[in-house]
């Protein structure tokens, strides 16, 4: 029975961790669908969202509520300036192009968010949760399960705003033709720095998450490392992709770490993951809900 | 002007076919060999050749291997720190395995182990580019990053790779080949050197080889390349392996001359990065390019350790750090923007014009 329990814990802990990798992934999802462009830089963001949150409240001493706001208005302005300064000068370079680019601009962001905010650790405290519940004997950590249902929430409200307003359905326009859109009349340029405050948000969100869990420091951009076979996992272009993507790699994890890891010397959370996500890519090469491409000469 | 190929007439494919078929390249490049080869072991002080030309040499020579698989056979790959590592670790149990023959015992010889532990390197990078031939594009990318980190892993964890040693850390025999030992860092500077020199030459004829062009030809489009007769399997995964070789090759020098001794961690996701961005700055898809873009990467964080104390800027060693990635972050966007083909463009360009001069065109 204890076992039992046991497993049971490893699993539930696993999952929420995953809906954690989710809501990065997501951020991944929400830039690749609309505009074609594999944003390297999600982590990135993630950790320059959470340092300036931290940083904002640390330096103004104001309430997290309104540091919060800052701190959209800044990923709005990083949002226009990728678009003014990167994407924009690459419009209808190839893919691996636009790829390496975002690699560039995770490298600054990673430099400019430590110059500016310092590179020391700092704590992040929005009063969120931290303590366990015990459920009959399964312990549960509150600050996870407040991101699974954050991460919930936040694909509701993507789906409504995807499916439901007048923007959201410009952007899967200019995710299925570019040019197509834009003859129709969207803005191409507005439509990206949308798709990029998004997703911004969302890195945001996630980069308050695990911040609370983990402090803000530097090596929360490398979680965004962890994000990538979730995507792989999940299919670039799906949202709900993602969010299986997550469970199942954050559930796999855990069980691994826990009933493998001992037999090979542990510590294998660091591939595991991209291993399970290879393996299964050789069967199906987009991802579980990927899109299924086609190609013709 | 003097660089002109008027009057140059080439009589035979075999002219027409060289690697370098203009006089004043031929001379360029034995001017660059004679003193790469005499005047840097004669004149280079210690701290020169052993801190920044040799780690260069092998930096390009990874850069190469990076350059085949991505440049040429458009392959994203962010494994290239794992196939290293590969590299150095089977070198590191080649050289320390000994064979015991009728009373007499030996070791490997020092340039077969080398050799040796790039066709390992070259196993395992076929044994990665395997999904290659199902998965395409980013989910290829991501995909070596499996590599990466799995290698990184198994080196730290396993034991036998280390020959059991409690740190983790292995220690590169001495330089012995035939009997002579490389001690001096110019000597080593040396045995690097021709390794480099070496491959560097096969890489560039590889390249201009039916292998090369195969690889080309899936790297602008996979399909047609397969219908005008390249097998997709066996070109991706030769360019794997060669690529992986080269790398391989690269993380041995790297243990063996350059620190003499290596831990899983020098050969981390960062330093994959650093030679993805040697590629793009330097040129994709060109060999030439691989040594700028080496020099380049190798050089830039020298530049910001030492010019702001000289102009009187002092700031502190964690904000030239924070600089340096805000600098790489900086030039490899404007390179794509600006020259998406690399410094090594920009020397072809210098050539065209100078064929010309004094007229434009």
């Amino acid at each position: 029975m204890a076992d039992f329990l046991f497993f049971v814990e490893v699993l539930f802990s696993g999952l929420l961790t995953g809906a954690l990798y989710s809501l990065v992934a997501l951020g991944f999802v929400l830039i690749f669908k609309a505009s074609g462009v594999f944003n390297f830089a999600q982590g990135a963001m993630m950790l320059f969202a959470a340092l300036s949150l931290v940083g904002v409240q640390e330096a103004l001493g104001v309430h997290w509520s309104i540091a919060f706001l800052i701190t959209v208005a800044i990923m709005v302005a990083l949002a226009w300036c990728v678009e003014k300064f990167v994407l924009g000068k690459l419009v209808n370079q190839e893919p691996i192009i636009l790829f390496m680019a975002t690699i560039g601009v995770t490298f600054f962001l990673d430099g400019f968010g430590q110059t500016v905010w310092g590179s020391d650790i700092k704590v992040l405290d929005i009063g969120l949760p931290n303590d366990i519940f015990d459920v009959g004997g399964i312990f549960i950590d509150q600050l996870e399960l407040v991101a699974g249902l954050t991460a919930a929430a936040l694909v509701a409200l993507l789906a409504i705003f995807f499916n439901k307003t007048k923007i959201g359905r410009a952007l899967r326009a200019v995710a299925d033709d570019h040019q197509a859109a834009m003859s129709v009349g969207i803005s191409l340029r507005f439509i990206w720095i949308v798709v990029w405050t998004v997703a911004g948000l969302v890195g945001l969100v996630a980069g308050i998450m695990w911040g609370s869990k983990l402090g803000v420091q530097f090596s929360l951009s490398l979680i965004a490392l962890k994000a990538l076979p979730v995507l792989m996992l999940g299919g670039f272009t799906s949202i709900p992709g993602a969010i299986v993507g997550g469970l199942i790699i954050g559930a796999g994890e855990k069980m691994a770490e826990i009933y493998l890891g001992p037999i090979v010397g542990g510590a294998i959370e660091n591939w595991f993951a991209y291993m399970l996500a290879m393996l299964f890519l050789l069967f199906r090469p987009q991802g579980l809900f990927g899109e299924k491409i086609i190609e013709r000469v | 002007m003097f660089y002109r190929e008027a009057g140059q007439f080439k009589s035979s494919y075999k002219e027409d076919q060289a690697v370098f078929p203009i006089l004043q390249d031929r001379i360029g490049i034995g001017i660059i060999l004679l003193i790469a080869f005499v005047g840097i072991p004669l004149f280079g002080g210690e701290y020169f050749i052993s801190a920044i030309m040799t780690p260069f040499l092998i930096l390009a020579l990874a850069a190469i291997g990076l350059n085949i698989l991505t440049g040429y056979a458009g392959q994203i790959s962010l494994g290239t720190g794992g196939f290293m590592a590969v590299g150095a670790f089977a070198a590191y149990k080649f050289a320390t395995f000994t064979i015991t023959v009728g009373g007499f015992e030996g070791t490997m010889p020092l340039v077969l182990t080398i050799l040796l532990s790039g066709l390992v390197a070259a196993l395992v990078g076929i044994m990665f580019g395997i999904p290659s031939l199902r998965i395409k594009g980013f989910y290829l990318a991501v995909a070596t990053l499996a590599a990466q980190f799995f290698l990184e892993w198994l080196f730290v964890k396993v034991g036998w790779f280390t020959n059991y040693s409690p740190s983790g850390v292995i220690t590169a025999p001495p330089l012995v080949v035939l009997g002579y030992e490389f001690n001096t860092a110019a000597e080593k500077y040396i045995f690097t050197l021709v390794f480099v020199a070496v491959l560097a030459l096969a890489a560039k004829n590889l390249v201009r080889s039916h292998i090369g062009r195969g690889w080309m030809a899936i790297r602008d489009m996979d399909i047609a390349a397969e219908i005008i007769g390249f097998k997709p399997l066996q070109t991706k995964l030769s360019a794997f392996a060669v690529s992986s070789f080269f790398c391989g090759v690269a993380g041995a020098l790297w243990a063996f001359v350059h620190l003499g001794t290596v831990e899983p961690e020098a050969f981390g996701i960062n330093r994959s990065f650093a030679i993805l961005f040697m590629v793009i700055i330097g040129g994709m898809g060109s060999i030439l390019g691989s040594f700028i873009g080496a020099g380049f990467i190798m050089l830039l964080p020298i530049f910001l350790n030492n010019v702001p104390p000289m102009v009187g800027w002092d700031i502190g060693v964690d904000m030239v750090a924070h600089l340096e990635f805000m600098v790489f972050g900086v030039l490899i966007i404007f390179f794509l923007i600006v020259e998406p083909h690399g410094l090594a463009r920009l020397w072809t360009i210098g050539k065209e014009k100078l064929r010309t001069w004094p007229f434009p065109y």
